[in-house]
């Protein structure tokens, strides 16, 4: 049951989107969600969505998947909406009730933010659809790097990541031979009441914790066999390029952006 | 010229020697030497010190007293610590263990990455490694999806590619099921005889040990035998009384032998005990 879990939620695929430099594609995402942020009107959030939908399709991955990533906040969404509407007062009056009152204002301003919302969901999605958890490990290292001077450990950040990236499917694994051997001693994972269950949840986590303390002072010492001596001196085997490509995709957001900020000084 | 790659000069360890109680006396006066290109099995049963012995082959301990060197480098020379371990490469029991990088060739380039070999150099090098375990076709594979025997290869991959002189593999094939085992004895036996890289093997399996050059047996800390398979194995009763078995041929010949039958001691490979067992039916027919 646990091996269905995906972290990071990448699909393979050979599309334009896949092949930027992942340090754009997180530059990228950053202006996008700028963009959708600044923009006051209408105008700018139909630029905005003009903006997602080119990137979606350009993808190549399947609108369901960008659906199945916004289910599960929707029951959020759709409580703030409602309160919104009830709470937010200003502008035609359209019902009236003891305090509560419904007015275009506050209708207008929650399918404002709904919208915001769901585009913000499906842009920071399609960074994690479309580039490998590993990909983004060393982007963000790269990104980060200039932080070194100010002796931020940029390098130990992104080693413990991918690191933790490494380990997910062999804890993953290990859980569930732990599951089923306490099974087979007679706890009740599955079953008994919620406060029994968190109960019987410790028989689980505490050989996992052990296990993994051992497993890191393993690994501590294959990785020090291996000449590991932190980020200094350090090359890669994988280097990321970007091409042209990459700086036509962020002039292209940088026009976007601009758009926005365009629109909203006319309007304001 | 010298061409001992490792020489240990009586050796002894103990756990927390500085703190205020150490243990016992772990490895208690050990003397070995391996020459380059030699493939050493190291046998004994669980607390016999060979572990520790390995540990020491490239200082992820240091002797409490006597010295190690390692193709002339003093174990607890801090300064040539890097040069020491590209020397002498390690292999673990646990392949999860030692694993660091979720993409095969990614984990082979980890020690390359790590000594600051340029990039056309480094990809070299993988792919040398790669393919020298028959690994190539997995490279871009996650290690998750490998199977033990498979994953220990990879381990080794990294390993070699250092182009270390020595690989010590301590307990390599314990977690593996026969399959992999064999995958990963083979594949080391092939460093061995293709690129003369020295073989430490430790291990418990017997039938791994009969296929190595040398056997040195350990037990309670000391060296107590060192010598070619067929002279190891032949010692049945030395070997029984200390918790080790023998090749299940070798077991059956000494049976034989005790029972009264002209069969020789030294039988390690079942194919020689065939041919001996042949012989004495054609003798007696």
């Amino acid at each position: 049951m646990l091996k269905d879990i995906t972290i990071g939620q990448f699909f393979p695929g050979d599309s334009i989107i896949h092949h930027l430099d992942p340090r754009f594609k997180i530059v990228m995402t950053l202006i996008f969600i700028v963009m959708i942020f600044t923009g006051e009107s209408p105008i700018c959030l139909g630029i905005g969505a003009v903006y997602t939908v080119t990137a979606v399709m350009l993808s190549g991955i399947k609108i369901k998947m960008f659906v199945k990533s916004i289910k599960p906040i929707m029951p959020f969404l759709l409580i703030t909406a409602f309160l919104n509407i009830l709470f937010i007062n200003g502008g035609t009056v359209y019902f009236h009730w003891k305090f509560l009152k419904i007015t275009s204002e506050g209708i207008n301003v929650s399918i404002f933010m709904i919208i915001r919302i769901i585009m913000l969901i499906v842009g920071s999605s399609l960074l994690t659809y479309t580039t490998s958890p590993v990909t983004l490990t060393d982007a963000v290292e790269s990104l980060l790097s200039p932080l070194k001077k100010l002796k931020f450990p940029v390098h130990e950040l992104a080693m413990m990541m991918s690191i933790a990236l490494r380990f997910i499917p062999t804890l993953i694994e290990e859980t569930d031979k732990i599951i089923s051997a306490q099974k087979a001693r007679g706890a009740e994972i599955d079953t008994g009441s919620l406060i029994n269950r968190v109960k019987n949840l410790v028989s689980i986590l505490i050989p996992l914790f052990i296990s993994a303390f051992r497993r890191a002072d393993e690994l501590a010492t294959a990785m020090e066999c291996r000449c590991y001596s932190g980020g200094k001196g350090r090359t890669r085997l994988r280097q990321l390029k970007s091409s042209s490509k990459d700086y036509i995709a962020l002039a292209f957001t940088v026009f976007f952006l601009m758009c926005v900020i365009v629109v909203n000084m006319i309007y304001s | 010229m010298n061409n001992n790659i490792i020489e240990i000069k009586n050796l002894h360890f103990r756990y927390g020697a500085d703190s205020e109680n150490p243990s016992e006396e772990v490895l208690k006066g050990i003397d070995l030497d391996v020459k380059q290109g030699e493939f050493v099995a190291i046998l004994g049963h669980n607390g016999s010190g060979k572990s520790t012995l390995a540990k020491h082959l490239n200082a992820i301990l240091l002797p409490t007293s006597g010295k190690v060197f390692v193709d002339g480098i003093d174990t607890s020379d801090d300064n040539r610590l890097f040069e020491l371990r590209q020397c002498a490469g390690m292999v673990f029991q646990n392949p999860d263990n030692q694993i660091v990088s979720s993409i095969v060739e990614e984990d082979v380039a980890f020690a390359l990455e790590n000594l600051g070999v340029s990039y056309d150099k480094m990809r070299k090098r993988v792919d040398d490694a790669l393919k020298a375990v028959n690994m190539y076709e997995y490279r871009l594979h996650s290690p998750s999806q490998l199977s033990g025997g498979q994953k220990q290869r990879v381990a080794i991959a990294g390993i070699i590619a250092m182009r270390p002189k020595c690989i010590i593999l301590d307990e390599s094939t314990a977690m593996l099921d026969p399959q992999g085992r064999k995958e990963v004895f083979s594949a080391v036996r092939r460093m061995n005889s293709e690129y003369g890289i020295t073989i430490v093997f430790i291990t418990h399996y017997m039938d791994e040990a009969a296929q190595c050059e040398r056997v040195v047996v350990m037990n309670n800390g000391k060296i107590i035998l060192d010598n070619t398979p067929e002279r190891v194995f032949s010692q049945v009763e030395l070997l029984k009384k200390i918790g080790l078995d023998v090749p299940q041929v070798t077991e059956l010949s000494w049976k034989l032998r005790k029972a009264g039958v002209d069969i020789p001691s030294e039988i390690i490979s079942e194919k020689e005990c065939v041919k001996e067992i042949l012989k004495l039916f054609k003798k007696s027919y």
